[in-house]
């Protein structure tokens, strides 16, 4: 062992670290070059989270450029079709407080499928340029249909359509949607005495 | 004797299954009305293969499997098809399903039946196939198709069959009645299932508070290798999961299945089901159903057509409707409440409960949770419902499914314990569907996205070839220009457009074509063009040869220019 290295711990010492750094920090560096991520990991996470109603409400062109903006800053509380549960699912990607929705892009609605009355279509394939995701079948002259199992309830072609042909349908409960509820949340006056109770309360 | 195990947690509820062994399984006839819906089991409802007004015979096949895990529907007994219609079906959300309604003609006439003389000669395979042609589905409750269920993951091989005889849950008796009177038929049944799954060791379990079915199943498999099993009395080892516990010790893994530790289940009245559509060639058409609790004069079990209205079996066992303020199918900690008595006994209905208010007191109102954990202790799948219910009331579906929700059987012990009455499994029932609905929807969405990005790719495809095609447009008439500039003889295409141009404009005007553009206007125009690229290429400083040889066709140019114009005037001068 060189006597130097006793003679001068503090000088050893920091050249050891130094010595260490220097090949770790261009790994570090190399590993940065070598296995860039493509695109904007967090802006995909949160479009997964988007409903993909691609409607447009939240004044985006799509889910995916909303997506960026909330990855860039932007609120969370602007897509109505996705509502409170997307909007605590985001809250709780980005850990950050879950507001209320955003009024002003729309309320949350019941889902409903886009239906054209067939005999009234005149085939100008307007519906089908403004369709996000490719739901409208038809040609020119043709009579159109939504293959609903595809539509997404986006409301963006009820708009175009020169004769008015299209409603949407909001979607019933049926058998095979159907599910438990939760059970209704207590009332206030189990846990407080009587006069504590609110004047409804009270009636009840 | 076999050593048996013991599960987790569990309860004592009172039994009350006193009250409907009191008679023997009576047989309920035929109601003037059969109500068959088309999905009593779990998976693709069957297709009616019948018309409405369609005669049908006892055993005939009135719809068929809607897909691999389906199972078809035979006629209970003969009539003629009333209606293919939405009808109420026993179902907790009180929705109607589509079902085949039969006017019954009293004759019970028989459709031919053939059985299979000694099924050993036959492969499982052949056995399996007639399983699920007699429309067989799991009778303990859950309704899975029994074929699916023999059948397993192909190359498994089955260590242990186990028998279920538990009928753990108070009230109900349906097994219980069965053992006692038809301990050779399951045991019959049981040799088919052996033979179609040569498992090394066959265990048929019940609990101790069944004495005489005991008794009656010892005898019956007396000399057989099927091995009776008994255990001690606790709520609800009857579950598949608890029981496979209590019989061998293993655990089936979170979120597997029995088959994946080499173990089938099957119910005692499955058991009877495949040896009557085998032996017999006799398609599920009744099933033994417990109709009980104190709104009936004489509560019992019923070898009922399925069907059959509920309101057709009460009235047999003499209800008083004043009494009975609801009417549960299933027993009272996993069953639910039926909306209307219109609703039919189907393959699944081992128990029709009628309580007065007093036997089944609406739940007290829930208190808010102490954290006493006696719900933790006597969970039988060992999950913390305390836990389980805070995070289902904040809806983290995350936290759930960490905390193992779907290992939860839906057994009701915890909420039976609560000392805040809180109605727990209603939280997990509800939670488990809305994740459930969740993941749909997000399979639905991430479809949707594929679409939309789909759309944006051809969009993009579609504008960047309209933006080459402009491009090449472009490109080709600049080429052209130069082509004019340069060379002296006239440029073709140019000419061709020019030439169309004018028939047009002659068109127009209605003058014949040769008198619109005079040849020296035409000249007039290509002269300056070309002068114009001269300026240009002499302005950007290109090629001497390129520059000299504009330069040679503006003078060429106008040379030809002279001409014509010496030429019009001499033409306008004569
Ligand atoms: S409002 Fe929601 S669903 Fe509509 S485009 Fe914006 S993010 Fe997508
Ligand atoms: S069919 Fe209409 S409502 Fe449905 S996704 Fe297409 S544009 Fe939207
Ligand atoms: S209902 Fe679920 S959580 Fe409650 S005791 Fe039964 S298995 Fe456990
Ligand atoms: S039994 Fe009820 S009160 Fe006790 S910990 Fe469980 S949920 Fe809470």
């Amino acid at each position: 062992m060189p006597s130097w290295i006793a003679e001068y711990p503090l000088l050893a010492a920091l050249l050891a670290l130094v010595g260490l750094g220097a090949p770790f920090g261009a790994l570090l560096g190399f590993a940065a070059v070598r296995f860039r991520t493509e695109g904007n990991p967090i802006a995909d996470e949160i479009n997964a989270i988007l409903p993909q109603t691609q409607c447009g409400q939240c004044g985006f062109p799509g889910c995916r450029p909303y997506a960026e903006a909330i990855a860039g800053g932007e609120a969370i509380n602007k897509c109505p079709p996705g509502g409170e549960s997307t909007i605590q699912a985001l809250a709780d990607l980005l850990d950050v407080e879950a507001p209320p929705l955003d009024e002003e892009h729309g309320e949350e609605k019941v889902k409903a499928v886009a239906y054209i009355r067939e005999d009234e279509c005149i085939g100008c394939t307007k519906c089908i340029q403004a369709c996000p995701v490719d739901a409208i079948l038809g040609a020119a002259k043709q009579m159109h249909t939504v293959i609903a199992s595809e539509c997404t309830g986006c409301d963006l072609c009820v708009e175009p359509c020169p004769v008015d042909c299209i409603d949407m349908i909001p979607q019933p409960e049926s058998l095979q949607t159907w599910h438990w509820q939760m059970p209704a949340q207590r009332s206030n006056n189990l846990e407080i005495i009587a006069t504590d109770a609110t004047p409804a309360e009270r009636a009840a | 004797m076999r050593r048996v195990h013991d599960f987790h947690g569990g309860i004592h509820p009172a039994e009350n299954k006193h009250q409907s062994l009191q008679q023997p399984i009576r047989n309920a006839g035929i109601p003037p009305q059969l109500i068959l819906p088309l999905s009593q089991h779990i998976g693709a409802p069957a297709r009616p293969v019948v018309a409405v007004g369609e005669q049908v015979l006892k055993g005939q096949l009135i719809a068929e499997p809607g897909g691999h895990v389906s199972v078809p529907l035979h006629a209970p007994t003969s009539g003629m098809v009333s209606a293919i219609e939405d009808r109420p079906i026993p179902h907790p959300s009180g929705f109607p399903a589509p079902c085949i309604v039969i006017d019954c003609d009293q004759e019970d006439r028989w459709a031919p039946l053939q059985g299979v003389a000694n099924y050993r000669d036959c492969e499982a395979t052949e056995l399996l196939e007639l399983i699920r042609a007699g429309g067989i589905a799991g009778m303990g409750g859950a309704g899975f198709p029994t074929a699916v269920k023999l059948a397993g993951k192909p190359g498994r091989a089955v260590k242990t069959l186990i028998i279920n005889g538990t009928e753990c849950e108070p009230y109900i008796t349906a097994d219980d009645s069965l053992m006692r009177e038809r301990a050779t038929d399951i045991v019959e049944g049981i040799a088919i299932l052996q033979h179609i799954l040569q498992p090394q060791e066959v265990l048929l379990g019940l609990e101790d508070n069944k004495p005489e079915a005991i008794a009656a199943l010892r005898a019956a498999t007396a000399g057989s290798t099927i091995e009776v099993v008994t255990f001690p009395t606790k709520y609800p080892s009857g579950g598949e999961k608890q029981l496979i516990e209590i019989l061998t010790g293993q655990q089936v893994p979170s979120g597997g299945l029995p088959g994946d530790i080499g173990i089938v289940c099957q119910n005692v009245g499955t058991a009877v089901a495949v040896r009557d559509a085998i032996c017999h060639g006799r398609p599920l058409l009744s099933r033994i159903t417990t109709v009980t609790g104190d709104a009936v004069e004489a509560p019992q079990n019923f070898e009922v057509l399925l069907g059959t209205p509920m309101q057709y079996l009460l009235e047999l066992a003499g209800l008083h409707p004043e009494r009975c303020k609801r009417l549960v199918m299933g027993g009272p900690m996993m069953g639910f409440t039926v909306t209307t008595v219109q609703a039919p006994i189907v393959k699944t209905t081992n128990c029709i409960l009628a309580p007065t208010a007093a036997e089944l007191p609406p739940p007290p109102p829930a208190q808010p949770c102490i954290r006493c954990g006696l719900c933790a202790e006597a969970c039988p799948a060992s999950l913390l419902p305390q836990q389980l219910f805070w995070f289902a009331q904040g809806k983290e579906f995350e936290k759930l499914e960490q905390h193992k929700l779907f290992d939860c059987i839906e057994c009701g012990a915890c909420s039976w314990v609560c000392p805040s009455h809180i109605p727990l499994v209603q939280y997990y029932r509800a939670s488990k569907a809305d994740i459930l609905e969740q993941r749909r929807e997000h399979a639905k969405s991430e479809q949707a996205r594929q679409r939309f990005e789909a759309r944006q790719v051809r969009l993009a495809q579609e504008e960047e070839e309209r933006e080459a095609k402009r491009a090449a447009r472009k490109a080709a008439a600049e080429k052209r220009a130069e082509l004019a500039a340069q060379g002296d003889a006239e440029d073709p295409i140019q000419a061709a457009i020019e030439r169309a141009k004018a028939k047009k404009a002659a068109q127009q005007d209605g003058q014949p074509v040769a008198a619109s553009v005079s040849p020296e206007a035409a000249l007039r125009q290509k002269l300056a063009k070309a002068e114009q690229r001269l300026a240009q290429s002499v302005a950007s400083g290109e090629d001497a040869k390129i520059v000299s040889a504009l330069e040679a066709s503006v003078e060429r140019l106008k040379g030809k220019l002279a001409e014509a114009e010496s030429a019009a005037t001499e033409s306008g001068a004569t």
